[in-house]
């Protein structure tokens, strides 16, 4: 290798690290203002649409020359930029306030109630992939087929259905009729006071604990909940698959692959959906954050104490400190799935890198 | 023997190559869109499903059997479907579902119909300006638009909700300022591709403002993308709508708002099934609707996306 060739070489290398610089700029920059923005929000539903954020404080029927206190309290006196300023500080630090309907700091019960919505959403997700992904490989390779028709079907459904509403009739059938799975709660009642949670992923706490009747328990109580939402993202990822398996069948290379006499199963499952894997996996996490926030109905449904049932019980409660510390932690998961899906993208496909 | 008739037929006249009148052309292109659209069954079983849905809504008068409000506590407390008189049932204040849902429509189309044209119009002109403007303009507003976007709908809608307060009002609102980011970037994208061709160039040199560019030479050419695009998301805002009245934030009782309605089947779901089960049927047959009409559509009106 010659020295031309050398110093060609380190000039691409550190174009590209600032390349990767860049990008890793920009990605802050817009994780960012993101996430300033969902405070903005946040904080106009809060501050600014109430007409006087004061007046609940003190109850219902208080003279509205009464709220100065609690106001001055609030801040509410201060010019609204400030009272912004106030407010970004303390989100940051992962300070809500404190819930009226508990008492206690909203931060720490939605450290409380988290871990219920994390464990059902990703239970969700992984059947949602697990059937998803091979639905839509299968729909794909046998285009226009019966199996093609059911995966059209049960996507469309999906699009179609309240899915809390089929929680409903999940229970009348399953639970009512048939026996075949416990009341909606995440445990019964006999072990909710006996077992202490570690991680609060009570599948996974009872199995670490070896507590096995306690862990089937909960699997009875999980598992209509999770395959319904599980049904969701099914519904979302197979159609997506099909949708790039069908654009990579179609590239030169998987001719080529065939014409060089590999089998069948190796053209597909080895290149074709290997190809289609990074905006898969982009699929599936976004479908992951679509069950994060999209499981507050069925935690409605089913008695789950996650974060939907703590801002909905909230919200009903007129309690805005918990509601908008709930809005903000799921907005803030939503936004860094979403980005770091984006990040993952653009890293792993080498086909977006050269733009 | 058959007579062969010199007179050329309607249809030969609508696929003219060399249409004489701008009336000629357009009926051409909408007779071509008809038959793609219409070759397509499902799509056709979409839009008959969202024309009797209309139909219901505006006959609902006339159709109804029974009041959507009053009951007849005394006979008919939650009498189960096929009932004489009561073809779905009835429910805990003895009133007829069946004539709850007929008027239940209005309040479905009321507030898909509210929803869409607050949204499109929004993300309509967001996404032209940004579009047609670029620079600074173009890199704020579309900042704007990913913020929002990045959000998640259902949760914010309920903290708009519950800052307004409960109402079908309100539920639109909070609804529809969470919808209108994806039209944003679809005019945008449509408007960028528009922006450099030859026509607007003309049109600029003639001295149109841009204003008059934006609307009378651009919007024409993203409409029906974005038409398309709010067609198939009716179906998720029917959905988040019957959430919102399902949790107590969006329609209040007595209206016979469909999510409202499983909401008070909600509390008898395990004996008495069908009370919340009837409207969630409904819900199902008008967005499973909306998303065969969208799906058509989409086929129909833009080919390369077809197939996928």
């Amino acid at each position: 290798m010659s020295v031309a060739d050398n110093q060609a070489a380190a000039g691409r290398s550190s174009a590209q690290a600032v390349a990767v610089l860049s990008a890793i700029g920009r990605f802050l920059a817009i994780a960012l203002t993101t996430y300033l923005g969902l405070l903005a929000v946040t904080f106009f539903i809060g501050r600014v649409i109430p007409i006087d954020p004061g007046l609940p404080a003190l109850g219902a029927g208080a003279e509205p020359a009464a709220a100065g206190p609690p106001r001055r309290e609030m801040g509410l006196d201060l010019p609204l930029i400030e009272q912004f300023y106030i407010y970004v500080k303390s989100a940051l630090s992962g300070d809500f306030g404190t819930s009226v309907l508990t008492t206690n700091p909203v931060m720490a019960d939605i450290r409380r109630v988290f871990p219920a919505t994390l464990e059902l959403a990703t239970l969700g997700t992984i059947i949602g992939a697990v059937i998803g992904v091979p639905l839509g490989v299968l729909a794909a390779v046998k285009r226009g087929s019966f199996i093609d028709q059911i995966v059209r079907i049960i996507g469309l459904i999906g699009y179609s259905v309240p899915i809390f509403w089929l929680g409903l009739l999940g229970l009348v059938l399953f639970y009512a009729k048939l026996q075949w799975v416990a009341f909606p709660a995440r445990l019964d009642v006999v072990y909710e006071y006996t077992f202490t949670p570690i991680t609060g992923f009570y599948l996974l706490d009872a199995a670490m604990q070896g507590q096995w009747d306690v862990f089937y328990d909960a699997f009875r109580h999980i598992i209509l909940p999770t395959a319904l939402l599980g049904y969701f993202s099914l519904a979302y990822i197979s159609r997506m698959t099909r949708s790039f398996m069908l654009n990579e069948l179609g590239q030169e290379y998987i001719v080529a692959a065939r014409a060089k006499g590999l089998s069948e199963a190796r053209v597909i499952w080895g290149h074709a959906l290997r190809s289609a894997a990074v905006p898969l996996i982009t699929v599936i996490a976004l479908s992951y954050a679509a069950l994060l926030e999209g499981s507050v109905l069925t935690e409605i449904v089913f008695s789950w104490p996650g974060i939907g049932f703590y801002i909905t019980s909230s919200l009903l409660n007129a309690d805005m400190n918990a509601v908008l510390g709930g809005t903000i932690v799921v907005g803030t998961v939503f936004i860094g799935i979403n980005l770091i899906s984006d990040l993952l993208y653009r890293t792993l496909d080498p086909r977006t890198r050269r733009k | 023997m058959t007579v062969e008739t010199t007179q050329p037929s309607l249809r030969d006249w609508l696929l003219s190559d060399r249409p004489q009148s701008r009336r000629q052309a357009r009926l051409g292109r909408a007779y071509v869109t008809w038959r793609q659209f219409s070759a397509n069954r499902l799509a056709v079983i979409g839009l008959a499903i969202i024309i009797a849905l209309v139909l219901v809504a505006a006959l609902a008068d006339v159709i109804a059997p029974h009041s959507p409000v009053i009951g007849d506590l005394t006979n008919a407390y939650l009498k189960p479907p096929g009932t004489s008189g009561y073809l779905l049932g009835t429910d805990d204040l003895g009133r007829d579902i069946l004539s709850r849902l007929i008027y239940g429509s209005r309040w479905t189309l009321y507030i898909v119909v509210l929803v869409a044209i607050i949204s499109a119009p929004i993300g309509l002109i967001i996404g032209m300006i940004s579009g047609y403007m670029g620079g600074w303009v173009d890199v704020i507003l579309m900042r704007i638009t990913d913020i929002f976007l990045a959000f998640p709908k259902l949760v914010l809608a309920l903290a708009f909700a519950g800052a307004l307060g409960a109402g079908i009002e309100n539920a639109v609102i909070a609804i529809a300022i969470t919808s209108w980011p994806p039209y944003a970037r679809l005019a945008r994208a449509e408007t960028m591709t528009v922006r450099r061709s030859d026509y607007i160039a003309a049109v600029q040199l003639m001295g149109a403002s841009p204003l008059r560019i934006i609307f009378r030479h651009v919007m024409p050419l993203c409409i029906s993308s974005v038409i398309v695009r709010v067609t198939l998301d009716m179906a998720g805002v029917i959905l988040t709508a019957a959430g919102l009245g399902f949790l107590g934030l969006g329609a209040q009782p007595p209206l016979p708002e469909w999510g409202v309605m499983i909401a008070n089947g909600f509390k008898y779901y395990l004996d008495q099934w069908w009370v919340a089960a009837m409207p969630g049927i409904a819900i199902l047959i008008v967005s499973l609707g909306f998303n065969l009409l969208g799906d058509g559509l989409r086929d129909a009106l833009d080919p390369k996306e077809s197939g996928q």
